[in-house]
């Protein structure tokens, strides 16, 4: 892997220079420092635009990057884990230094829907405006009427942790040219209103598919992969596939089950953990039930795809089964059930469960090793919790359980071994 | 939601029945009565669920299966291995600062961060409340074989402080039987050597803080390491006191300023 790398690295610089060319040509320049136009100026202050974009941040989770740990909302700081290095995400309050108190919605609108910072700089797609160029052009005032609403906070921006040549900002012109083209979202009249605001919702501020999707060498989700899942680079959580594939997708999950994971944090089908969890309790538990039923909408119109072949075990798996089906017995079926059916409410069904079959076995592991709650919520505010397994049991114990709950009743999926764990046990954070 | 659940299980129950039954006036008279009163029977006399579904009591101890895996069912911490905490008895603000202090990143430990990330005020304080009113015995835990010189100056450090190095009595503020005070300085009886010890160091290092002016970082940046190693050996090897409440709120004058404490006290 690291001499593949490595042999990038020339034509990686050819590239970059290119792009340096192309882009010293071709750029806009630094932005304007034109006052605001007056008709903007008002709608910046109207009440009625600043609680609206204020729903659309809030669908946006713009506050989970934008907000380090314990900090000030908006302020920035958090610093975004990426392949390439970790990028913090800058102050999006007003103040005039460190923040946007000195852009104009020309800036911002620049930013979110081209990717391009107010002097003229490409912003790193951290940012997720692969995803955000989507937003419409109202939207996008109403969201930026409300971040200058925001109480302003003093925090400079932490500088850039990435190593060359990815700190060369240029080197993106290359990157753009592969992964991204802007484009406001175009409804599709072959269908519904309710599954177009669905689409909109999660093509455009929800970046659902910024996780949700396969990312290749060079960090660029696969266009020919969205939605349908990914592990999340760094995290290494599996962002499960989001279609209605058997055996790791939404099959079998009814419209319902899709808005009950959103609002509460669980669902008849499974619960949100992990990196999912934040995003229900910063983001879709607050969303108007009308847009999680246009969400779930849409996610139900994106199609299966051929079954992917089965890999068969290049082991015997069956003394693992067998072990793994005595930890079940004792550990686990007093929760979720002989069958993996859970509790309706309280513990999650394992029996179709997408998070226990999606391809690469890390969230089954996970949530045996660290066990937790799931999230609290106005609909779920006192959930039940799962024990960490982490002191309990062993690496080989760990895989016998997940590859028992992965090939046990109705599910397919591939078996865990014990090197699997090994890589799986810290606790990840940020 | 889980009765609405049960509700429609029952009627699919009830529903299987009927293919088997021949549709004759009076069987659909019987298919009436068992539509109706077999689920209503099922939510009232029985467990409706499926043969393998676990019946769950809806309780908080239930709930929090996550916090007593380690911390034991009372809170009793591990008082084998030292490494749980006990949380049992302890001030209810304190246990939910200190589940705040791990949300906001004051307090690092990633299993604890991970865990309590996304539970709500309402939620840490239903938590915090539960075990500080558990009530179970304190368990004596080894302490290292020390000098009785090193004893000597743990019982000097806790019981009157250093005014050389300006370090004040624990007593001061975790209370004169140092069983904590309300709401939030905890006691300091009954826990493990190792745990003391550790907690000092980790204020030192910065895995540990509290809001600012944290005033046990203070502490334990002027504690010599020997020094840290004495108190915590007496602090372990004290008998624990027959009554262990936390003393009054208000019943202390810290001398450092204290965030926690919201910046009452006075000194340097």
């Amino acid at each position: 892997m690291s001499g593949l790398r490595r042999l990038w690295v020339p034509v990686v610089l050819v590239v970059v220079a290119l792009a340096v060319w192309w882009w010293r040509s071709h750029s806009a320049g630094p932005a304007s420092v034109a006052m605001e136009e007056p008709a903007v100026v008002a709608k910046l202050k109207d009440p009625a635009i600043i609680a609206k974009g204020r729903y659309l941040a809030t669908a946006g989770d713009c506050i989970s990057c934008h907000t380090v740990q314990g900090g000030q909302p908006y302020a920035g700081g958090r610093a975004v884990p990426t392949p390439f290095g970790n990028i913090p995400a800058p102050n999006i309050t007003p103040d005039p230094d460190t923040g946007l108190g000195r852009w104009n919605f020309d800036d911002f609108w620049r930013a979110l829907h081209t990717g391009v910072g107010r002097n003229g700089e490409l912003l790193y797609p951290a940012f997720s405006y692969t995803s955000f160029t989507k937003v419409t052009r109202d939207d996008a005032l109403a969201i930026f009427a409300y971040l200058q609403s925001l109480p302003s906070t003093h925090q400079p921006a932490k500088p850039l942790d990435l190593s060359f040549p990815y700190s060369v900002r240029s080197g993106l012109a290359a990157w753009r040219a592969l992964y991204f083209k802007p484009g406001s979202y175009q409804p599709d009249p072959s269908h519904s209103p309710v599954w177009n605001r669905g689409a909109y919702l999660v093509q455009g501020l929800g970046h659902c598919n910024e996780c949700h999707a396969a990312r290749d060498a060079w960090g660029g989700t696969v266009s020919k992969a969205q939605l349908t899942g990914g592990q999340i680079p760094e995290l290494d959580w599996y962002a499960t596939d989001l279609s209605m594939q058997a055996n790791g997708g939404l099959r079998g999950w009814s419209k319902q089950d899709i808005v009950d994971l959103l609002q509460t944090g669980q669902s008849a089908k499974g619960a949100a953990f992990g990196p999912m969890a934040d995003v229900v309790v910063s983001s879709t538990q607050h969303l108007r039930d009308e847009d999680l039923q246009a969400i779930a909408e849409y996610l139900q119109s994106l199609p299966p795809r051929p079954s992917p072949i089965t890999e068969s075990a290049s082991f015997n798996s069956q003394s693992l089964t067998d072990h793994g089906k005595d930890i079940y017995a004792q550990r686990c079926a007093n929760c979720h059930g002989k069958e993996g059916n859970g509790v309706p409410g309280v513990y999650p069904p394992l029996d179709g469960n997408a998070s226990v079959m999606e391809p690469t076995g890390i969230n089954a592991t996970r949530a045996v090793l660290l066990g937790g709650f799931s999230p609290s919520t106005e609909g779920n505010p006192r959930p039940y919790s799962m024990p960490p397994y982490a002191q309990q049991l062993s690496d080989a114990e760990v895989a016998a359980v997940v590859t028992y709950i992965r090939q046990a009743w109705s599910n397919h999926a591939a078996t865990v071994q014990e090197r699997d764990v090994i890589k799986n046990r810290h606790t990840p954070i940020d | 939601m889980p009765q609405h659940n049960r509700t429609q299980r029952s009627s699919r129950v009830a529903q299987t029945y009927t293919p088997h039954m021949k549709t004759t006036p009076a069987t659909a008279w019987w298919r009436l009565v068992l539509q109706w009163t077999l689920p209503l029977a099922c939510v009232v006399f029985g467990n409706p669920s499926r043969a393998d579904q676990p019946s769950i009591p809806d309780t908080l101890q239930q709930r929090i299966a996550a916090c007593t895996t380690c911390h034991g069912v009372h809170g009793e911490g591990s008082p084998g291995s030292g490494f749980f905490p006990r949380l049992a008895g302890k001030p209810a603000g304190y246990l939910a600062l200190q589940l705040q202090n791990f949300q906001r990143g004051l307090r690092k430990y990633a299993p604890m961060e991970y865990t309590v990330r996304q539970l709500s005020p309402a939620y840490v304080r239903e938590i915090a409340e539960y075990f500080a009113a558990q009530q179970v015995p304190y368990e004596r835990s080894a302490v290292p074989d020390l000098a009785p010189s090193t004893l000597q100056r743990g019982q000097q450090l806790v019981t009157s402080g250093d005014t050389a190095l300006n370090i004040p009595a624990c007593q001061a503020c975790h209370g004169k039987a140092l069983t904590g005070t309300e709401p939030v300085v905890p006691g300091l009886v009954g826990l493990p050597y190792d745990y003391i010890s550790s907690q000092l160091g980790s204020w030192r290092t910065g895995t540990r803080a509290s809001s600012a002016p944290d005033c046990m970082a203070q502490i334990a940046n002027r504690l010599a390491p020997a020094d840290i190693t004495a108190v915590s050996a007496w602090l372990a090897s004290h008998d624990v006191p027959s009554d262990t409440h936390p003393q009054p709120a208000g019943s202390i004058t810290p001398p450092l300023h204290c965030g926690v404490l919201q910046g009452q006290g006075g000194g340097a």
